[in-house]
């Protein structure tokens, strides 16, 4: 089921899962996921709700466990080491639906707190960081500001640049924009469209499909924790094999 | 027929304030019920208040050196200002009182700069304060080296001893609270948790006089002939792990307030365990129960004057061991109103602290 993505040939695997299954008690989230996700690859990753995308998403920066099956991420394997599972989360950034953005802590301080603790940059150099990747995202002037005074998709915005000040080798969105307005998505989707032309690796669960179609690699379609279909986006939207698929998108596309 | 967008200019908001006359109609006079209580409430003033007023300060007497001073009918505060020295050292030698003094000024002087927005060093500052200080301030209490007096731990007493049997258990039962609180919610390490829901649900299902007693009592009894170590250092100890089980659930209440996504978002970053809490989750935490836990200092203040049933004397102890003095007869009132004052004025002190806290830790609307 692993596509033969073409961009980016031949270069280094940055994410492999192979034979990835989890439940809840009792309940099958995750059957038999295998991915394989190459260095600058932008893959996006769309299903109907409880499909398990973002199930299968925070799997691979241990958010949630897996019990069986394998995953890899920038050559080394979740297991339950605890110091795997801290490089991992060093090189994995993660955006989430509802920001999470640490209210107690300035825009500025949301940013730097993790270079300081974690990668012990020093201060000074962090907050240089911060604000060029703030710049980035267009909001510098709101450094000084807490979470709370920010709008939706500042506050969005914000995340994407905490994240990038760690220096991810991957980044994973978890539906960005679906708590925010429509004027918001705007501003957040053109950021992560730059942040894909900068080469990232992303992986993206959005319902978001000019998004896909102009940026992603790569069109994973998840049904009922399992990976239906996964093709690059032209061959996804005009010629969707599985009828499953085509379904969905006749749903998402004609509403 | 395109029109453009003009906004409307921005206008002040209407006149808020109305006359005194209208607000005493509108939230005094509103309704029967309320004008029934306004009058009601007036009358209680009316009648209790100015006797009151008479007694404490008009008809008082201030000076003297003795009872006999005391015979205009009013309060006799000279009762207090003789024994004020009491009250407040308790049987602390006179001319070492310079010691407990030191301490006092000391802790006020740095704690001011805490308040002030441009200093630097206030966790090394707050650090020194509730880590270093208090061995400071025990060396100074107790003396017996660096060429001061001893001065055993049997003659401190009055506000002092109130002061230290509070400050002690409020600043040692924070932390311990905080490790009860996480080991409480590890949901990973079954043997931690059980442990501390067991210790949590020993301590607050005890009084704290039981605690009191069993620690000066029963103790001596479990421990080796010859074994006895200070009756203080005992109540402290019972008053501390009592106080750290409150205080673990209090803390508690604020783990379970924070979003999941917090945890998630720390996580996400690599903060690790240590650094998640430190740095996340028990900043906001905190932040949210501050009126839980001053509650809980404001009731531990107040519960130490339960020490008097080990014998020790704090505030409220000398007072009541100066009232049999026969050179001071009829004088219960004005002991008790003195002890009570002192209590108010500190728990209200705390209460606005704490107040002021929240303002200041305020930042805008959670998400
Ligand atoms: N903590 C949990 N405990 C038990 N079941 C869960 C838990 N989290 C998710 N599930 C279940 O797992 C399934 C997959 O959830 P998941 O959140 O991955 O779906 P999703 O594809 O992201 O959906 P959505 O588009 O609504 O976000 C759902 O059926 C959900 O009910
Ligand atoms: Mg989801």
């Amino acid at each position: 089921m692993t596509a033969n993505a073409q961009p980016a040939p031949k270069s280094e695997v940055m994410i492999e899962l192979v034979g990835v299954n989890k439940w809840y008690d009792k309940f099958h989230v995750l059957k038999d996921i295998n991915l394989e996700v190459r260095k600058g690859e932008r893959i996006v990753v769309c299903g109907p709700s409880g499909s398990g995308k973002s199930t299968m998403i925070r799997c691979i920066n241990r958010l949630e466990e897996h019990q069986k099956g394998q995953i890899v991420v920038d050559g080394i394997e979740l297991t339950n080491d605890l110091r795997n599972i801290e490089t991992i989360r060093k090189e994995v950034g993660m955006v989430f639906q509802h920001f999470n953005l640490f209210p107690h802590l300035t825009v500025l301080e949301n940013c730097v707190l993790a270079p300081m603790w974690v990668r012990k940059t020093p201060r000074k150099e962090a907050e240089q960081t911060a604000m060029m990747y703030l710049e980035k995202v267009k909001i510098p002037d709101q450094a000084k500001k807490y979470p709370g005074q920010l709008s939706g998709g500042q506050q969005q915005r914000v995340a994407i640049a905490r994240s990038l000040c760690m220096n991810p080798r991957i980044m994973l969105f978890d539906e960005p924009t679906s708590a925010l307005d429509p004027e918001m998505i705007k501003e957040v989707l053109d950021t992560m469209i730059s942040l894909a032309e900068s080469g990232m690796t992303m992986m993206c669960v959005t319902h978001e499909m000019g998004f896909a179609k102009t940026v992603a690699d790569k069109v994973i379609f998840m049904d009922r924790g399992q990976i239906v279909e996964s093709n690059p986006p032209h061959e996804f939207f005009n010629n969707p094999q599985n009828e499953r698929t085509q379904l969905f998108l006749s749903q998402i596309l004609n509403h | 027929m395109a029109h453009n967008f003009v906004p409307l200019p921005d206008q002040p908001p209407p006149p808020a304030s109305v006359g005194t006359v209208a607000w005493i109609r509108a939230n005094l006079f509103s309704g029967w019920v309320n004008s029934v209580l306004t009058v009601l409430a007036v009358y209680v003033l009316v009648t209790a208040l100015p006797p009151l007023i008479n007694w404490m300060f008009i008809s008082a007497d201030w000076v003297g050196t003795g009872r006999e001073a005391c015979d205009s009918g009013g309060a006799c505060w000279v009762f207090v200002a003789n024994r004020i020295d009491i009250f407040i050292y308790g049987f602390y030698p006179n001319d070492q009182i310079w010691r407990v003094d030191a301490i006092f000024i000391g802790l006020f002087l740095l704690t001011a700069p805490l308040f002030f927005k441009s200093f630097k060093y206030k966790v090394w500052l707050g650090g020194f304060i509730i880590f270093i200080y208090p061995i400071i301030g025990f060396i100074l209490m107790r003396g017996g080296m660096f060429g001061l007096s001893g001065v055993e731990t049997a003659k401190w007493g009055g506000f002092t001893l109130t002061l230290l049997l509070a400050g002690v258990g409020c600043i040692a039962a924070l932390p311990l609270g905080v490790v009860l609180a996480l080991g409480r919610q590890a949901g990973n390490m079954p043997i931690v948790k059980s442990m501390c829901v067991l210790f949590i649900e020993f301590w607050r299902g005890v009084p704290l006089i039981t605690v009191l007693f069993m620690s000066s009592v029963m103790l001596p009894l479990f421990l080796p002939e010859g074994v006895n170590f200070d009756k203080l250092l005992r109540a402290l100890i019972g008053i501390t792990l009592f106080q750290s089980a409150y205080m673990a659930e209090v803390i508690r209440g604020g783990l379970q307030a924070i979003p999941k996504g917090q945890y998630e978002a720390a996580d996400a970053l690599g903060l690790g365990y240590w650094r998640k809490y430190g740095l996340i989750i028990l900043p906001q935490a905190l932040k949210i129960v501050i009126p839980g836990i001053v509650n809980t200092f404001i009731a531990l203040f107040k519960d130490t004057t339960l020490v008097i049933i080990v014998g020790l004397l704090e505030l409220l102890g000398m007072v009541k061991a100066s009232l049999g003095d026969p050179a001071w007869p009829d004088v219960s009132r004005e002991g008790y109103v003195f002890a009570a004052f002192m209590f108010w004025i500190c728990c209200f002190s705390m209460s606005r602290y704490s107040q002021w806290l929240e303002r200041k830790l305020h930042t805008g609307h959670k998400r």
